[in-house]
């Protein structure tokens, strides 16, 4: 069968490209079900976007959810065994609250997940398939990395509280100065320790100039984190443009589940990151498990925010035909015109709003354009 | 053609004295200072396009992308954590969240505090960090009334001079946070538009130095 791909909205468009892109680097596609016991989700509350889970009770009593995500069924899917990484892509509903809302909707997600011995390998290769993704559902993007390595080491120089490092953590994320300052200032930081914190803060962009400016502030452990981020970008290859990969510390996530690599995607003209992952061996340390992973979502209900040109007219043709026409004759009369290209609605009367290029009137000696 | 820059800024006094601010960075458009009954106002010279907009509302244009930047009180962003970057603290439209209370009010621990507020989330925080228990009472108007009335023990609200609270015979016992107009801007714009961001909360940081 052709498909017209001129017909495809920008979303059915990506789905298509993306699963041939990771198709082409050996992932397989996994499909799963709609529901997953509920205690997979309250033992993980935290790794979830949202706390907000559609719940009922299964037919033996258990407490059932509608998936609110995707990592952790895949997650639970795989076994841990040295030398190899199970390498899945989705394309599949979830259902909680959007953000900023409070109400349930259903959220069509796009992902990819690594899960076993990862290396340096498997994480330039998740983090070159999100910029590729992104690619190709745009030219004009932007991919912020980010490693929690730096931030956690910057955060950890600092001797704050454990609420002072959350708050200094959400400061970071906001790109907020006066507040990560002001919460160091609260608890006795002297001012010349919060240099690495302004630098994480306010220098962000060109992978190399970024790097450059924070490396003076670095300890060991921050080190080896840059080194990482460094030898990771530069096995990025020669096809990902590196103009529109940046480092930006702002993409932190909750550091019990995620640590090393974080990132962030945007295509312009959507208002929030489509792209959203990175890597978090925490999550399966904390579920019993030795193995290592690394992914991400993309978000392809927001790509409904794109402005597409939509179609002028409905239907080409709207074919008339009244109570006494022969059927089999203008059902053969309708086939011809699509043979001829022409998209073709036979209704007795014409429906109201409905824009058609042409008018006929279907007659026995065929269809009459009136 | 060069993009546009879209700011949202709260109707209103701060609004103004927050756009004075921005024209001195050079993002000027004299026409928004006009008594007219437009919103929207456009330089295109100077690439900017500003907003009025009711200041609880700023956030939402920001978060949602219709405005790349916009100004709010720091009281907006801590009740709807709205998903935005928060860049600079303007150091103006100072005031504080705090809780209020009338007169000689003594807080009985044994039961359950009752407590009037319009910023639900910023009052349920506040007392969940000490562990105490609370009835939460949303109001959207008028909440200096509540304790008078019995309806509640205390109130938590914006707090500017505290004439309304001592004409009400009510105090303040207790500061929850010091509020302030912050610049915010969309994560997403901030990646294609962040040049122009940047060298306009530059310019400000430097007045506000002044």
């Amino acid at each position: 069968m052709k498909i017209n791909d001129q017909k495809l909205s920008s979303t059915e468009r990506a789905v298509f490209a993306l699963r041939s892109l990771y198709d082409r680097y050996g992932y397989s596609q996994y499909k799963m079900g709609k529901f997953e016991e509920y205690d997979l989700y309250a033992e993980n509350k935290s790794f979830l976007v949202s706390d907000s889970i559609i719940t009922f009770t299964g037919s033996g009593g258990k407490l059932l959810a509608l998936k609110p995500d995707v990592t952790l069924s895949i997650v639970k899917s795989t076994k841990d065994e040295p030398g190899t990484v199970s390498k899945v892509y989705y394309n599949e509903n979830v259902y909680r609250a959007k953000d900023g809302d409070r109400d349930f909707g259903e959220i069509m997600q796009a992902g990819l997940e690594c899960i076993g011995d990862i290396d340096a390998y498997s994480v330039s290769e998740v983090i070159m398939l999100a910029a590729k993704s992104l690619s190709l559902i745009s030219e004009d993007f932007v991919l912020d990395i980010s490693h929690l390595g730096i931030i956690s080491s910057a955060i950890e120089s600092l001797g704050l509280s454990a609420s002072g490092k959350s708050g200094v953590l959400a400061a970071i994320s906001d790109k907020n100065l006066h507040s990560a300052l002001a919460i160091c200032a609260e608890e006795g930081v002297e001012t010349e320790k919060t240099a690495l914190l302004s630098a994480l803060i306010t220098s962000y962009g060109e992978p190399q100039k970024v790097l450059s400016e924070i490396e003076g502030y670095l300890d060991e452990n921050g080190k080896v984190a840059a080194d990482e981020l460094r030898n990771v970008l530069s096995m990025l290859g020669d096809d990902i443009p590196m103009d529109k990969i940046r480092i930006d510390f702002s993409v932190a996530g909750d550091m019990s589940y995620y640590c090393g690599f974080a990132i962030s995607g945007f295509i312009r003209g959507v208002s929030k990151s489509i792209l959203s992952g990175g890597q978090y061996d925490n999550l399966l340390c904390r579920m019993g498990r030795r193995s290592g992973a690394v992914g991400f979502a993309i978000y392809l209900d927001l790509l409904s925010e794109l402005e597409e040109e939509r179609d002028e007219f409905d239907v080409d043709v709207l074919l008339l035909y009244d109570e006494k026409a022969d059927i089999s004759a203008l059902r053969k009369e309708a086939d011809r015109l699509t043979k001829e290209g022409m998209s073709v609605s036979a209704q007795r009367a014409i429906p109201e709003k409905m824009r058609y290029k042409k008018l006929f009137r279907f007659t026995e000696g065929g269809a009459v354009e009136i | 053609m060069k993009d546009m820059l879209n700011i949202a800024l709260p109707k209103g006094r701060l609004g103004e004295r927050v756009y004075n601010m921005f024209a001195k960075a050079g993002f000027e458009c004299p026409a928004l200072l006009e008594n007219s009954r437009k919103l929207i106002f456009e330089n295109e010279e100077a690439g900017v396009r500003y907003f009025w907009v009711k200041p609880s509302d700023v956030a939402i244009y920001v978060e949602r992308g219709a405005a790349d930047i916009g100004v709010c009180g720091k009281d907006i962003l801590l009740e709807y954590s709205p998903n935005v970057y928060e860049l600079l603290d303007l150091n103006t439209g100072k005031c504080k969240m705090a809780v209020a209370a009338k007169k000689g009010f003594r807080d009985d621990t044994e039961k359950t505090l009752k407590v009037a507020t319009k910023f639900s989330n910023i009052a349920r925080a506040h007392y969940a960090s000490f562990g105490r228990d609370i009835d939460i009472i949303h109001l959207n108007g008028s909440i200096e009334i509540a304790p008078i009335l019995g309806l509640s023990d205390v109130i938590v609200d914006i707090v500017e001079t505290g004439t309304t609270l001592k004409e009400n015979d009510l105090e303040v016992i207790e500061t929850v946070v010091p509020i302030s107009a912050r610049l915010i801007a969309n994560k997403a714009s901030f990646k294609f538009k962040g040049s122009d961001i940047e060298r306009l909360k530059n310019h400000i940081a430097e007045q506000i130095k002044e």
